[in-house]
C-alpha cells in the first residue's frame, strides 16, 4: 500500500500528476516541470517534503551517539544550527546522506531521505544506543515544506515571528508559522536557491501549506513537483541518494570528503580510510556538446572503451544544456577531459566541468 | 483529450495523416501528456529509407524517452526542423505544428491496418 504525505489531497487538488516515490503517493509535477524549475530559479516555489524522514536523537550521551554514527564535526555545530553528513557502514560505504540539526545540547533530529526511513532508523537504534540516548522515530509526527527561490524569505517573512534575518544558512530557529506552535524554520534546501525547510505538526500541515500558497501569490508562488526538484538539484550538483550514494560507495569517491572527517573516529571510518584513493571510479559531473541527453546507467566510453556509467542527466532547464553525473574511471574524471556516453547506440560528446552547472547571482 | 477523426492511430501512440503520397506523422495527445513536455526530438535524415515498424525517431522529455515507429514503407522527405529549440510545440500542438516527419510511401493502403479515431479512444480509454 502506498503512503500518502498529509498534503496527497492538496496536491491532487492542485492537479498533480502523481507517481510512487519511495512508497509515497507523490506530486511529479503540477502546471509543468519547466515553468516550476523557473518559478523557483526567478521567485518561489513550495514543496511538500513531508515523506522525508525524522530520527530523533536525545539525551545526556546524544552527541556521543551523533559523533560515532555521522561523519562530519558535529561537536562543533551549535544549538539551531544544522550540517550536511553521510552515515557510513562497516565496509565504508554510505548508508544514507542526511542533515543533523541540534535543537540543544542534548538533542538532534536527523533528517533522511524517504526511501531509506525504516533502513535508517535500524541502522541508529542497532549502531547508536547506548544508556543516556533515546531514539525516536518522528518521521510520521513532522510534515515538512520547502520553501525555496529568491521570494522565499519575502514570503515565509509573513507568516512567521522567527526573525528571517537573523538565520544563516545551514541554521534555523523554533518558532510559529502560519499560527501553528513548535515549528522550526530551517535556512536549508535541495535547490542551490536561497530558502527555507518548516518543519511542523503533520496535522497542521495543510494550514502552513495553504498559508504559504496565499502568501506568495504575489510573488506568483507555484506548487513544485518531484520532476523539478530533481532538475534543480542536478543543476547545482547535490547527490542523489540511490543514484550518485549508495551502500557501497564510498563519500570519498562521490566527492563528500569535505563531509568526511577522517580526522576523527567514527562508525565507517577505518573502512573509508582503508579505501582512499582506491576507487575504481570517481564521480565527476559532464556537460555535453549537441543536443542529446544522457540518461541513468548509459555508459561512458573513451577510445571505444567502456570507462564508466552515468547516474543523473537531464537537460538543464536554466542553462538549455545537457548535464550529467557519472562514475569514472579516476584518471579520465578530470575537468577538460572529453568522454562519450552511448545514448541509446548514438554518441553523444561530453566534457567534465567543475562544481555546480548553476551558479545564483 | 484530443483525437481528430480525420486520422489514423497506432498502438503506439503514433497518428498518421495521408494526404497523396505523403503521410505526415506525429504522437497523439494521449503520447505527449503521457511524457510530459519534450525537451529532445531526435530526428532522421531526410533520404533515409524507412520499413513498416522501424523506429525513425526519438521524442524525449525531461524524465523519459520513446521511439516512433513508423507506420509504412517510404522515404522520408522532410522533418519538423522548427521543433529544434521548441520541441514543446508537440505538447502544445501534436497535431499541427508539432508534427514530426512526412514519408513519400510507397503503398498508402498500408494505413488500412491502423486504428480509426473510436478504436484509438476506446484503446486509450481502456488503459
Amino acid at each position: 500500500m502506498s503512503l500518502r504525505t498529509p498534503l496527497y489531497d492538496r496536491h491532487v487538488a492542485h492537479g498533480a500528476r502523481i507517481v510512487d516515490f519511495a512508497g509515497f503517493d507523490m506530486p511529479v509535477q503540477y502546471s509543468g516541470l519547466k515553468e516550476e524549475h523557473a518559478r523557483v530559479r526567478e521567485a518561489v516555489g513550495l514543496f511538500d517534503v513531508s515523506h522525508m524522514g525524522e530520527i530523533r536523537v536525545k539525551g545526556p550521551k546524544a552527541l556521543e551517539a551523533v559523533e560515532w554514527l555521522c561523519s562530519n564535526h558535529n561537536a562543533e555545530i551549535e544549538v539551531n544550527q544544522a550540517q550536511y553528513n553521510v552515515l557510513c557502514n562497516e565496509e565504508g560505504g554510505v548508508v544514507d546522506d542526511l542533515v543533523v540539526y541540534r535543537l540543544a545540547e542534548d538533542d538532534f533530529i536527523l533528517c533522511v531521505n524517504a526511501a531509506n526511513r525504516a533502513k535508517d532508523f535500524a541502522w541508529v537504534v542497532k549502531h547508536g544506543s547506548r544508556e543516556g540516548v533515546t531514539i525516536t522515530d518522528e518521521g510520521d509526527d513532522w510534515a515538512q515544506i520547502a520553501v525555496q527561490g529568491p521570494k522565499a524569505a519575502a514570503t515565509l517573512a509573513k507568516l512567521t515571528d522567527a526573525d528571517l534575518d537573523a538565520i544563516g544558512v545551514y541554521h534555523f530557529l523554533p518558532g510559529s508559522v502560519a499560527g501553528v506552535e513548535g515549528c522550526l524554520i530551517a535556512r536549508t534546501g535541495y535547490t542551490g536557491e536561497d530558502g527555507f525547510e518548516v518543519f511542523g505538526p503533520s496535522d497542521a500541515a495543510v494550514q502552513i501549506w495553504d498559508a504559504l500558497l496565499e502568501a506568495g501569490e504575489e510573488f506568483g508562488v507555484l506548487p513544485i513537483g518531484l520532476g523539478a526538484r530533481d532538475t534543480l538539484r542536478l543543476e547545482v550538483r547535490y547527490c542523489l541518494y540511490g543514484h550518485e550514494l549508495s551502500d557501497e560507495t564510498s563519500p570519498l569517491q562521490a566527492g563528500l570528503g569535505w563531509i568526511t572527517k577522517l580526522d576523527r573516529d567514527f562508525l565507517g571510518a577505518d573502512a573509508v580510510r582503508a579505501r582512499k584513493g582506491k576507487a575504481k571510479h570517481r564521480l565527476c559531473g559532464m556537460v555535453i556538446h549537441g543536443k542529446r541527453i544522457a540518461r541513468e546507467g548509459m555508459n561512458v566510453l573513451h577510445e571505444g572503451e567502456v570507462v564508466g556509467h552515468i547516474t543523473s542527466g537531464t537537460r538543464s532547464p536554466s542553462l538549455g544544456i545537457g548535464i550529467c553525473l557519472a562514475y569514472v574511471r579516476p584518471d579520465l574524471s578530470r575537468v577538460g577531459t572529453r568522454l562519450v556516453i552511448d545514448v541509446r547506440g548514438r554518441e553523444a560528446e561530453a566534457e567534465v566541468v567543475k562544481g555546480p552547472f548553476y551558479k545564483r547571482d | 483529450m484530443n483525437f481528430p477523426d480525420d486520422l489514423k492511430y497506432s498502438d503506439h501512440d503514433e497518428w498518421a495523416r495521408l494526404d497523396g503520397d505523403v503521410v505526415t506523422l506525429g504522437i497523439s495527445d494521449y503520447a505527449q501528456d503521457a511524457l510530459g513536455e519534450l525537451v529532445h526530438v531526435e530526428l532522421p535524415e531526410v533520404g533515409d529509407s524507412i520499413a513498416v515498424g522501424e523506429a525513425l525517431c526519438e521524442v524525449e522529455s525531461v524524465k523519459a524517452v520513446a521511439e516512433v515507429y513508423s507506420p509504412v514503407d517510404g522515404e522520408i522527405i522532410e522533418v519538423n526542423e522548427a521543433l529544434d529549440g521548441e520541441e514543446e510545440t508537440v505538447n502544445t500542438d501534436p497535431y499541427g505544428a508539432g508534427w514530426l516527419v512526412k514519408i513519400r510511401v510507397t503503398n498508402g493502403s498500408q494505413l488500412d491496418a491502423l486504428m480509426s479515431v473510436a478504436d484509438y479512444r476506446a484503446k486509450v480509454e481502456a488503459g
